[in-house]
């Protein structure tokens, strides 16, 4: 099942390329995809006691490195699946059509359908070899995309974001090397329910510095402060649906990784940088939420938020407990659907008006009513009103990170990074807002005055993803249960 | 199924060769492409045929003192004979450039030799892959790099080819020269020039000649780092590469890199395995890798012509093979070698067999000539893409999983320093090649007419590209192989 969920995307990829009809094709594969992943997710058996990763498979490759093709997903990686199918999705859907692009148009739909296989596997590889692989091998559609359709100085864009990430990758790649034989030997394996297993047992040496190069790896491809600076750039310059999927599924894969390999595998190690993270993510949400106050242009402003809404998740994740780490697995989805929606927006403002700058927009809600709304809503969300996913799953992170009191009277560290971070959400709606207002609202200039609103064909696509932001805002449980188990395994890692 | 004599492959080979030369010789037809199908179809036949050879060790006899055919001869003499069909290959396709530049009075005249001189180059490689004793090191290097100053000026009114030849003989001889002076240093030291004796007197090596026994090691790399193109070592090679024609140039980028490390790790085995030398082999040896990891790949970043680009990615791809054999303690760097050779085979020549079809339609060499080739030649522009992104190292091509082994390796041994200039110069190859794939993609072709490619040029990209993609997630056939 989980190799047919693969193959899919990648065999309609090259179907594409060998010239069958772009559009059509790439809508029935990621349709077919989003479908099984529902099955996936209602298949999957939450009883206590079922095991925690299903639809097992393994194919071994290299019987000398027990390096094996191993898929199979757990209540965390559902979640990631299910944001990858339906931001995939609506992705494929709201992308130009290919009698519109100018160039390579079975090639535009060949790199998202790539993106999304890569993503799809990292999400669903139980080996770390594999893991990494996937991810990486979206870099090279990102490339492309940015390159050949992205706008703006997209020529810098793209080379500075597929420079960093691909360093930043092989920092991880050193980490990942280096966390494996610093095991002993006989125990070595890339297999991660295996490494989990060891590390239950005390089997992973807790080596401080190899946490640390997996924090930077990840970090590199989180976007966290310092090492932010290659997003903006890109999301502003990338297509629309490019910005969807990269902005929306693939910045998780860096989270997801935190979750699945680093915390579960060296907890003991993790504990030494806490307040390394700490530091950092406050940079990420106080420093980078200032930036993005003072940006000029709707993408750029965009771009920046989405690297500081990373801040939110790195909280949860560093407060280890299961409140924040459950409220971190939430914003991933939700921040996922939430920033897909406002870039596919904003593409569409794009392509409308041709520019994205605050000065030259204003009063876009009145000739493009859907549009308007839809924007207003997914910025609601992206600011974190309650009623959306955002809030159910930023509330627990703050719970749960200011639940670590200090042994004194005075705040501890946790706590002040937390009232950083609630300054964070004040900061989020200013910019959404002042974003909004100076886009949508206001007098509407006469050069406006004809656009064409959001045709009807294309509006379910942002409709989708924003009702499943509202349906997982009000009613966050089954999407909390579903990761329960994993966040409990996580946990269950003792850390010495 | 091993009823073939290891010896077999390399004298069929030399057969091949001779039998192509008379009949360069004793044939009128002017027409001499039929040389290039005969020597294709029999290095094709001996390549099969290697199959069918088992490793095999010579305990007593002549042989065994000079000749090895254990599991890494048979790899690379198949390497050899892979790359010499490649390029054969190759030189079909290469055929109207290469007449160019010819002063022959027919169409086809003079092109004789440029099918048979590669198999003799063959014959040197396969037989420096079984070498186990310094003068039979030596004699085949000779045989190698003395077919190789003839073919590198094979293009005789071309300025850059006489340039690309006579750089390379000038210093090919110095090389050669060291090579043997560091030989006689070492005879002199332990009385022995076979390989395995060597080895047995640096256990008992006295206190007193570990100098000079270094001395002469050092001497040795000199000649064996102009084979492999390794930093300080690497003057020659931009030039050599872009004026030599392109078939040659892809033969001295694969099979002369391949022989001169199968070569190094034959010499070093006895080094680094001798307490007394280990250590400071080891130094000389990342000092090596450090210095061809950063001048190949910095240097590679603002070339304009691809040939050159790929010069300075060889010197780079050294770099990283140095990088495993510096990583010697894990026990197994010859495998690891072995198996980012095999994948930079497929890559660099995939990459070389390309060029040659795109210079064929657009009259150059340099990156620019690329622009729009997505459009022009989507099959070409794709298999390009492919080269490009296994020689960067990106997941599921074989050049990131020898990449993945080789940095294993280092990470194993713990050296650090290795790693974090494998950090730079990774990110480094990310641009450079990553500039053709812009030409090829972001890049407006001036000239939108679909370039027409032949039979046999399709049938090898394709089983190129698909081997490049089974390599990158099916490592064990190789590594069986080695075993």
């Amino acid at each position: 099942m989980l190799n047919l969920l693969i193959a899919i995307p990648i065999v309609a990829a090259i179907a594409i390329l060998l010239g069958l009809c772009a559009k059509k094709t790439a809508l029935f594969a990621t349709a077919l995809n989003l479908l099984l992943t529902l099955a996936l997710v209602f298949q999957y058996n939450q009883q206590p006691g079922a095991a925690q990763y299903q639809f097992t498979s393994s194919l071994l490759l290299a019987p000398s490195w027990k390096l094996a093709f191993a898929l199979g997903v757990d209540g965390l990686s559902l979640l990631m699946l299910l944001l990858t199918a339906i931001v995939g999705f609506a992705a494929v859907w709201v992308a130009p059509h290919p009698d519109k692009l100018e160039r390579y148009p079975n090639l535009f739909y060949a790199c998202l359908l790539f993106i999304i296989a890569g993503a799809t596997g990292a999400f669903a590889s139980l080996d770390l070899f594999f893991f990494y692989a996937f991810h990486e091998l979206a870099l090279i559609p990102t490339f492309l995309l940015i390159g050949i359709w992205g706008s703006g100085d997209r020529i810098t864009a793209a080379w500075k974001i597929t420079i960093y990430l691909a360093l930043g990758s092989f920092v991880l790649l050193i980490g990942l090397l280096a966390l494996y034989f610093s095991i002993p030997g006989a125990d070595r394996t890339l297999n991660i329910p295996v490494l989990q297993a060891l590390a239950m047992h005390g089997g992973i040496p807790q080596t401080p510095w190899i946490y640390l190069t997996l924090l930077i790896g990840f970090g590199i491809l989180i976007s966290l402060f310092p090492f932010h600076t290659w997003a903006p750039q890109a999301y502003a310059s990338a297509p629309a649906p490019a910005a969807m999927l990269h902005a929306g599924v693939l910045k998780k894969f860096g989270l997801y990784g935190l979750l699945r390999v680093a915390l579960p595998l060296m907890p003991g190690a993790a504990q030494h940088w806490t307040n390394l993270l700490l530091f950092l993510l406050a940079g990420n949400i106080l420093y980078v939420g200032l930036v993005t106050i003072a940006q000029k242009r709707l993408d750029t402003m965009l771009g920046y938020s989405s690297v500081m809404h990373m801040g939110y998740i790195f909280l949860g994740i560093a407060a280890f407990n299961p409140l924040g780490l459950s409220g971190a697995s939430l914003l991933m989805f939700a921040h996922g659907l939430s920033i897909a929606a406002l870039f596919a927006i904003t593409g569409a403002v794009r392509q409308r008006t041709g520019s994205l700058e605050f000065s030259k927009l204003g009063g876009l809600a009145k000739p493009m009513p859907f549009l308007g709304f839809t924007f207003g809503l997914a910025a609601f969300a992206s600011i974190g009103l309650p009623g959306f996913a955002n809030f159910a799953a930023e509330l627990p992170i703050f719970f749960g990170a200011f639940s670590h009191a200090g042994k004194s009277l005075a705040f501890s560290n946790f706590q002040i990074t937390t009232i950083i971070a609630l300054w964070g959400v004040v900061i989020s709606a200013v910019y959404m807002l002042r974003g909004y207002r100076a886009a949508f609202l206001g007098e509407t200039d006469k050069r406006w005055n004809g656009l064409a609103d959001l045709c009807a064909c294309a509006q379910p696509a942002i409709i989708l993803l924003l009702a499943v932001l509202l349906i997982a805002g009000f009613r966050p449980q089954p999407f909390v249960h579903l990761v329960t188990p994993t966040i409990k395994a996580v946990l269950a890692v003792p850390a010495k | 199924m091993n009823f073939l004599h290891p010896l077999a492959l390399d004298l069929a080979v030399l057969a091949l060769g001779l039998v192509l030369l008379l009949l360069e010789a004793f044939n009128d037809k002017e027409e001499k492409s039929f040389l290039g199908w005969i020597g294709i179809t029999g290095i094709a036949v001996v390549f099969v045929l290697s199959f069918f050879v088992g490793p095999q060790q010579f305990a007593t006899g002549e042989l065994a003192q000079f000749y090895k055919a254990d599991a890494l001869a048979l790899f690379f003499k198949r390497l050899a004979l892979g790359t010499t069909l490649l390029v054969l290959i190759m030189a079909l396709e290469f055929r109207p450039i290469l007449s160019r530049y010819l002063p022959a009075i027919g169409k086809n005249a003079g092109l004789g030799e440029f099918f048979a001189l590669p198999i003799f180059t063959c014959l040197g490689l396969m037989w420096m892959a079984s070498a186990a004793d310094f003068v039979m090191i030596f004699v085949s290097l000779e045989l190698v790099t003395i077919s190789f100053y003839v073919l590198v000026s094979y293009m005789r009114r071309s300025g850059a080819s006489l340039e690309a030849g006579v750089k390379y003989l000038i210093l090919g001889a110095l090389s050669t020269g060291f090579f043997v002076y560091g030989i006689t240093w070492i005879f002199g030291i332990t009385g022995q020039t076979n390989l395995a004796e060597v080895g047995k007197a640096l256990l008992k090596l006295p206190l007193s000649s570990e100098t000079p026994v270094f001395f002469g090691m050092t001497l040795l790399f000199v000649g064996l780092g102009f084979k492999i193109a390794a930093a300080p070592f690497q003057l020659w090679v931009p030039d050599v590469y872009q004026g030599a024609p392109t078939p040659i140039t892809a033969l001295l980028s694969v099979g002369s890199k391949a022989a001169g490390f199968i070569v190094l790790i034959r010499v070093l085995e006895p080094f680094l395995n001798a307490p007394a030398t280990a250590d400071r082999m080891l130094y000389v040896l990342t000092a090596l890798a450090v210095l061809s990891l950063i001048y190949g790949n910095l240097a590679a970043m603002p070339q304009l012509n691809l040939k050159r680009l790929l010069a300075y990615s060889s010197i780079a791809h050294a770099g990283y093979l140095l990088v495993a054999l510096a990583s010697w303690k894990t026990g197994h760097a010859p495998v690891t070698v072995s198996f980012y050779l095999a994948g930079y085979f497929l890559m660099t020549l995939l990459a070389f067999l390309v060029l040659i079809v795109v210079n064929k339609a657009t009259g150059g060499d340099s990156i620019a000539h690329f622009n729009g080739l997505g459009q022009r030649a989507p099959f070409l522009a794709f298999a390009m893409l492919v080269a490009m992104l296994s020689l960067a190292g990106v997941p599921f091509t074989a050049g990131f999983l020898g990449k993945f082994f080789v940095f294993a390796d280092a990470i194993q041994t713990g050296q650090w320093l290795l790693v974090g200039v494998g950090l730079v110069t990774v990110a480094a190859g990310f641009y450079y090649y990553l500039k053709v794939v812009r030409a090829m993609y972001w890049n407006v072709a001036k000239n939108t007419d679909p370039i027409t490619i032949s039979g046999l040029t399709q049938a090898t990209i394709g089983v190129l590209i698909a081997l490049i993609f089974l390599l990158g997630v099916w490592p064990q056939p190789i590594l069986q192989m080695l075993k």
